[in-house]
């Protein structure tokens, strides 16, 4: 029976589809864990950085350092941190849906707006959208401190050159393997945070100076900002993948279940009908 | 002496060391500087340089990058881009990074943007060998 036949090849394919979603899953198991790890080991020094900071900039006028004066400008530039391939659910999605809504709903406050997308898939979908500035692809497999400090420079420089007023980056944040929290920052003019606690004054002695000491750390924050923002984007989108693949298996594995018994049940009723022919044609031959 | 200062070095990669120290110098903005216990509130910016501790009478070398050293209260903190101690160090490619960036440096003017850049390498790649060369004694 041909039915028979197209059934049992759809098995085959359903089941070599499922090997493939299951050796992607164990891929990304792996490379979630190092990114936790890599994660992990950057926070500590953005939060020792970010103290420094506070500290600093407490000490002195906002309007120390050309990064962290307020402009009236209204000209924003957006960074959208996205993943180069796909296959891993809504996050890119997602994403590009939260920048787009974020955009919508600061209309009034920004006079214009360009966009820096870091990976390929938030390029893919926003190109035609919005005006897009640049696009850093391919930098999630060789990722190093370096690479966030290169993309900072150029940031810098073209806020600097006053092509932009304010600076903002969303990405996924990492949360658990299988939840990311889509986070809007901004990254220029520099906020210092505000930790609250009242500031034991101790007097410190600076080397060279204060001001200079902050026009150097500046830069550096900027730095580990968009290095921590790529890290946390990359853990997500591992863990995003994983549990894309973890369902893909599943689904899989339940229509091989239901296939199958198709299958069985095509096969049985070839059977009958064959010995509902056999048993016919001897009755006739006997009577 | 009971007193020891708590160093701790952070990279945005690992925390590279935590630990009681007797005595730590460094290469500051204006210069090489110690610092003993006692010492008064002390914040500055490093260059490419070396830092040394002592520890038990045992004095220890690291290789530095940009960084930032801060002294509190006897607690010392010392973020940097990259951390080397001096027997991680792979004396053949710090050697081959010098001449390579000294190639580049004699084909290009000053004036040059990536003139800087290789010149930084130069300094890294110098004080590296540097380093490794301190651990071998």
């Amino acid at each position: 029976m041909a039915n028979l036949k197209s059934i049992k090849k759809r098995i085959v394919s359903v089941k070599n589809t499922r090997q493939i979603t299951k050796a992607m899953k164990m891929v990304s198991a792996a490379k979630l864990r190092r990114a936790q790890e890599n994660v992990v080991a950057a926070r500590p020094y953005a939060a020792k950085l970010a103290e420094v900071l506070e500290r600093l900039a407490k000490s002195q006028d906002t309007d120390a350092s050309p990064l962290m004066v307020k402009r009236d400008g209204g000209r924003a530039l957006l960074m959208v941190v996205t993943s180069d391939r796909g296959l891993c659910g809504g996050f890119n999605a997602n994403l590009c849906k939260a920048a787009e809504r974020f955009l919508r709903e600061r209309k009034g406050d920004f006079s214009e707006v360009s966009l820096m997308t870091l990976g390929r898939k938030g390029y893919e979908f926003l190109r035609n959208r919005h005006q897009v500035r640049k696009n850093h692809g391919n930098i999630f497999s060789t990722l190093s401190y370096q690479t966030a400090s290169l993309i900072a420079a150029e940031v810098i420089e073209g806020y600097l050159a006053e092509e932009y007023d304010e600076v903002y980056i969303i990405f996924n944040a990492f949360k658990s393997v299988m939840t990311q929290d889509i986070t809007i920052q901004q990254l220029l003019p520099v906020v210092p945070q505000d930790s609250g606690e009242e500031e034991v004054q101790t007097q410190y002695i600076y080397e060279p100076s204060k001001g200079a000491l902050l026009d150097e750390l500046l830069p550096k924050h900027i730095d580990v900002q968009i290095f921590k923002a790529l890290l946390e984007s990359v853990a997500s989108e591992h863990g995003a993948r994983m549990t894309a693949m973890d369902s893909a298996s599943k689904n899989a594995t339940e229509m091989i279940g239901k296939l199958t018994l198709i299958y069985n049940r095509a096969r049985q009723a070839a059977i009958t009908t064959e010995l509902m022919e056999i048993i016919s044609g001897a009755e006739s031959i006997k009577g | 002496m009971a007193e020891k200062l708590k160093v701790e070095l952070v990279t945005p990669y690992k925390k590279v060391l935590s630990e009681e120290v007797d005595e730590i110098t460094a290469t500051g903005a204006l210069g090489e500087f110690g610092v003993l216990p006692g010492h008064a509130p002390f914040l500055t910016s490093l260059k490419i340089g070396e830092l040394a501790y002592k520890q038990d009478g045992v004095l220890h070398h690291l290789a530095l990058n940009w960084g930032y050293f801060e002294v509190e209260n006897d607690k010392v903190t010392v973020l940097v881009e990259t951390a080397e101690r001096s027997d991680e160090i792979d004396l053949e490619r710090a050697k081959a990074a010098m001449s390579r960036a000294e190639t580049q440096l004699k084909s290009l003017a000053p004036e040059d943007k990536s003139f800087r850049v290789y010149e930084a390498a130069l300094e890294r790649a110098l004080i590296r060998v540097q380093v490794a060369g301190k651990a071998k004694r």
